[in-house]
């Protein structure tokens, strides 16, 4: 499988940067649609520092890390029976701007349960939580930059940013890459969903970028009698002049 | 070469405590680091305390942040050694992770050991990594040390910072061991944030 690869539609402008800068992937720091953002966005240019920063190496971990069941999350959190909801398989590599692979990258998923339900303790949305399912799990990538989870499809859920606003449907990631720079937090989506229009936070990403944000159901990996597949890929900053050691 | 489009990154939203900070909010799930980055016991005589809050443009603390810190060990050496778990056999982890919302004050504190310079240019201090409900991206910074007034004068990462803005980047000591930092999201001593 290649990874997503989008072509940008036109140009988009990051509002205040002139046409010449790269265009970044990343949004801004200050959304005003995401209203949490006003008060808690730097408002100074942030400083720019040398390559040797950005390529101190990062902690790793080692397999002794991983429970049996950490990248199953239809299995890690079993009560007294099976949880609720439509039982998916995400997978996918964690590869560099150059395109390769990144092997033992910590990559950590946390979700809402099937009916858009968190179990954290501050979560007030009416849903059932479901006795049998946490939602948090964790992998290693493999030689490859592989990974793969089982778990149940996240429901969406309303949150308080305006009226009748809803999350679509999302899995959080957080990735911790080779080098400092290359720490990177997202949200994977399901293909389609109404919701996007809507979501700020999905559309605080420039337009050309939205695309890689979105997994695509995999046939090929669909599970015969057992779980529909997504594929996500998750492209780390940086590395594209520095040879790899 | 084949140049890839890069993962848009995405806010770490409210709810990460049970997946990434499970066991310090007291949820059914492991954790494989913690505030500790280092073993208290091996280190008992040279640990310090690093506290601070996180601050948003009112000054109000954030309650719903995640904050890790990286940093060399005494000799200045980072910790190349896989992390265990769980961690109790290794004496330096180097690598630490708390979440704001488990004290009252939403202050978080870290038990570590002074790092060593890592160059003959640049002062002992800790990597920091910031990400909260309300921020799109990775917030970086560096936490050093205000009695360590020498060393910091020659860090070349500190004297490239306009000087009115230094004082952000230093932890203060409130008392022997015990450093205080503040990040300040926004306002007239807003914090210095890199580009990585
Ligand atoms: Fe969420």
């Amino acid at each position: 499988m290649e990874p997503n690869i989008v072509e940008p539609d036109k140009p988009a402008t990051h509002s205040g940067l002139s046409p010449s800068v790269p265009l970044s992937n990343h949004p801004l720091h200050l959304s005003p649609e995401y209203k949490s953002t006003i008060l808690r966005s730097p408002t100074r240019p942030l400083m720019l520092v040398p390559d040797q920063m950005k390529n101190l190496r990062m902690p790793v971990f080692g397999d002794s890390c991983l429970g049996a069941l950490d990248n199953d999350l239809t299995k890690n959190a079993r009560k007294n029976g099976e949880p609720i909801g439509e039982r998916i398989k995400i997978a996918g590599r964690v590869l560099d701007a150059s395109g390769r692979p990144l092997p033992n990258v910590l990559v950590e998923i946390w979700q809402a349960n099937a009916a858009g339900r968190y179990i954290h303790k501050a979560e007030i949305h009416d849903a059932p939580l479901d006795p049998n399912f946490l939602g948090a799990g964790r992998l290693l990538t493999d030689a490859e930059g592989r990974y793969s989870f089982y778990t149940i499809k996240p429901g969406a859920y309303p949150w308080g940013n305006h009226y009748n606003a809803w999350r679509p449907n999302h899995i959080h990631f957080s990735v911790i890459g080779p080098h400092l720079d290359q720490r990177l937090i997202t949200q994977m989506y399901f293909p389609g969903d109404p919701l996007f229009a809507y979501d700020p936070i999905f559309q605080s990403v420039p337009k050309h970028a939205r695309e890689l944000l979105i997994a695509k159901f995999s046939m090929d990996w669909t599970e015969p009698e057992f779980a529909l597949a997504y594929e996500f890929n998750i492209v780390l900053n940086g590395r594209n002049q520095t040879p790899f050691e | 070469m084949t140049t890839l489009p890069i993962t848009p990154s995405q806010t770490v939203g409210p709810f990460f405590a049970y997946g990434l900070t499970a066991h310090q909010y007291g949820y059914d799930f492991n954790s494989l680091v913690e505030g500790e980055l280092v073993n208290p016991i091996v280190h008992s005589a040279e640990l310090i305390y690093v506290s601070g809050q996180i601050l948003d443009g009112n000054g109000q603390p954030v309650s719903d942040a995640m904050i890790e810190c990286w940093q060399a060990d005494g000799q200045g050496q980072y910790n190349t050694q896989p992390i265990a778990y769980p961690t109790d056999q290794s004496s330096f982890i180097g690598f630490g992770r708390l979440g704001t919302g488990t004290t009252r004050t939403n202050q978080f504190t870290f038990t570590t050991i002074k790092p060593g310079a890592t160059a003959p240019d640049s002062a002992p201090h800790i990597n920091v990594i910031l990400f909260l409900r309300g921020s799109l991206r990775t917030l970086y910074t560096r936490l050093y040390f205000a009695d360590e007034p020498e060393a910091n004068e020659q860090d070349a990462l500190l004297r490239s910072v306009e000087p009115e803005r230094r004082t952000t980047l230093i932890a203060t000591k409130s008392k022997d061991g015990h450093y205080q930092f503040n990040i300040r999201l926004q306002g007239s001593d807003e914090t210095v944030f890199f580009d990585l």
